[in-house]
């Protein structure tokens, strides 16, 4: 007998593992750009997500509420990023501070080096995650979706590669599937697609294209119901992964008929 | 003494700790999320209590924001 697959409790991802961590969701949510706690609070709920990212700066004496309470609170992995680094000198730095602060050795690598795209400057990033791996750092880097840069990431020792969709807060979508795909191909540590999210069919592609999980922020921060697209985000990452692993059609320039020319009556 | 605190001058008497320094911002003193440079170095918080600043330095103490 068939196994049975369409029963709803079932779950439609896998366990899978990250920097030698087990993990059930396979959304990463960034917690850049919520209006409010609790806004952020019931978004970071209906994501089902288990890590999110948060960032360090100058102490504001006049913050409203502990985000690293509500976090603990909600039993979710506290990811640092380097956000706003724009040399791997001040990016080793930032991480080193992070670990102090979050008691961590993993870090989202973040080295920007151009304010207005926001893309990666690949050399500094290449050099910070050389150095952090080399201090004992699990290091997820945000990169460009240039496999070539992707291949000597992992080389260095990153435990994962986050290559973009599009540049941060965007929401221009995966900009380049191919490239994505490259990627996947050749990567034997986990592809996370970080950034250039927009919706949910977006999230839904990186999935479908092989990534093993999704890092998003603005898509869902900034949407005028962050809930509810948190809600579409867990269940497109859901949804792609499954098509994934489902094994989808071939593209045919023409149709293919479904229903068979066998035994089709002569009516004329 | 005068040092500078997030990027601010701050007189402070002679001999404060970080701990002083980083309970003044309201950050809290045990708290998670919370981290501090002085002269670019990272001070551990453990070392904290025990760290006395001196005439010029620069002590930058960072905590938790939201961010992608």
């Amino acid at each position: 007998m068939a196994e049975r697959t369409t029963d709803s409790e079932q779950p439609t991802t896998e366990r899978w593992e990250l920097g030698g961590r087990d993990w059930s969701s396979r959304l990463i949510v960034g917690t850049g750009g919520f209006r409010s706690l609790s806004q952020m609070e019931a978004a970071l709920e209906a994501s089902g997500t288990e890590i999110v990212t948060v960032a360090l700066r100058r102490v504001d004496p006049s913050a409203q509420g502990s985000l690293v309470e509500l976090i603990d609170r909600l039993g979710l992995f506290c990811l640092p990023n380097t956000a706003g680094c724009y040399t791997a000198r001040d990016a080793v730095r930032t991480a080193h501070l992070a670990r102090e602060a979050f008691e961590t050795e993993w870090v989202k690598l973040e080295v920007i080096g151009d304010d207005r795209t926001l893309l990666p400057d690949a050399p500094e990033l290449l050099a910070a995650a050389e150095t952090l791996v080399a201090d004992g750092f699990t290091v997820l880097p945000y990169t460009n979706d240039d496999p070539v840069l992707a291949a000597r990431l992992e080389a260095a020792g990153c435990a994962a590669v986050m290559p973009l969709g599009a540049p941060i807060g965007s929401g221009a979508g995966i900009r380049n599937p191919y490239n994505l795909r490259i990627i996947v191909e050749a990567a034997s540590v986990p592809v996370i697609c970080d950034a250039g999210i927009g919706t949910a069919s977006d999230a839904a592609l990186a999935m479908e294209l092989g990534c093993d999980g999704v890092l998003l922020a603005s898509a869902v921060s900034r949407a005028a119901d962050p809930a509810r697209m948190a809600l579409a985000m867990r269940r497109a990452v859901e949804a792609g992964y499954a098509a994934r692993r489902a094994g989808r059609i071939p593209r045919r320039l023409h149709a293919e008929a479904s229903t068979t020319d066998d035994g089709l009556p002569e009516l004329g | 003494m005068t040092v500078e605190l997030n990027g601010a001058p701050l007189v402070l008497a002679p001999r404060t700790t970080v701990a002083a320094v980083v309970a003044s911002t309201g950050a809290g003193g045990g708290r998670r999320g919370v981290a501090v440079a002085v002269d670019g170095e990272v001070v551990p918080r453990s070392a904290w209590g025990t760290t006395e600043l001196s005439d010029g330095q620069r002590i930058e103490v960072l905590g938790a924001i939201q961010g992608g």
